[in-house]
């Protein structure tokens, strides 16, 4: 699978290297980029307890595919990864996982920095943070 | 005309459901369907997706179409 929601804490370096040995042609790309999204413990001046995550099922997959193909074909690229985290997440567990493989580094780069720019602004996911004083939907992501 | 309607995080729990199914005449576009649902004027920020696909508020609906309405993302 090259795009995954997971219920439960995924480890992001596991699934890359299953990925690389089993969808990259030995050789052929010269180039890993990876972003990893991990959850932190503070947000605007607050202490973040836990997180629930909630998605669209079945849309949120196919933006996910649909960006995925994309940068494949824009970029050229050997192969990509986007792996998201749903359910209650606690600080330090890795949300997002974004992975782009080419020939050379630019194509990468780009693929790996562009796709989670779409993610954050595109794809239905949406956060509560359970904070020491109670409960609050995260309103918006900020710019990258 | 039957309308699948869905709401997703803030504003789920604004209309106090998940779902809920509109069968009325006059409805013509998602638009519509907000007001039907909520009494009120769409706001500026909410996104609404028809049959999963991201749409505009005047895109036309059918009947059986899934409607959902939901505020900003907010993942990665």
């Amino acid at each position: 699978m090259t795009v995954e929601i997971h219920e439960h804490p995924f480890d992001p370096w596991q699934i890359m290297s299953a990925y690389r040995s089993k969808n990259l042609v030995a050789g052929k790309s010269g180039a890993s980029a990876v972003f990893v999204g991990t959850m932190r413990d503070f947000n605007e001046g607050d202490e973040v307890q836990e997180m629930a995550l909630e998605h669209y099922p079945g849309m949120t997959e196919q933006q996910l595919k649909d960006m995925r193909d994309r940068a494949i074909s824009r970029h050229d690229l050997e192969g990509a990864l986007v792996v998201h985290r749903v359910g209650v997440v606690h600080p330090g567990e890795d949300i997002v996982l974004v992975a782009a493989f080419s020939a050379h580094r630019k194509a990468a780069l780009d693929a790996c920095r562009e796709m989670m720019e779409i993610l954050k602004s595109t794809a239905p996911f949406w956060k509560k943070e359970t904070l020491a004083q109670g409960e609050r939907w995260v309103e918006r992501n900020t710019p990258g | 005309m039957t309308i699948n309607v869905r709401f997703f995080a803030s504003l789920r729990e604004r209309i106090g459901h998940a779902t809920m199914t509109v069968e009325a005449d006059g409805i013509t576009t998602a638009r519509d369907v907000w007001k039907a649902v909520s009494g009120e004027s769409p706001d500026e920020e909410m996104l609404v997706a028809i049959n999963k696909e991201y749409a505009g508020l005047d895109r036309a609906v059918a009947d059986g179409d899934e409607v959902a309405f939901f505020p900003p993302v907010t993942g990665g």
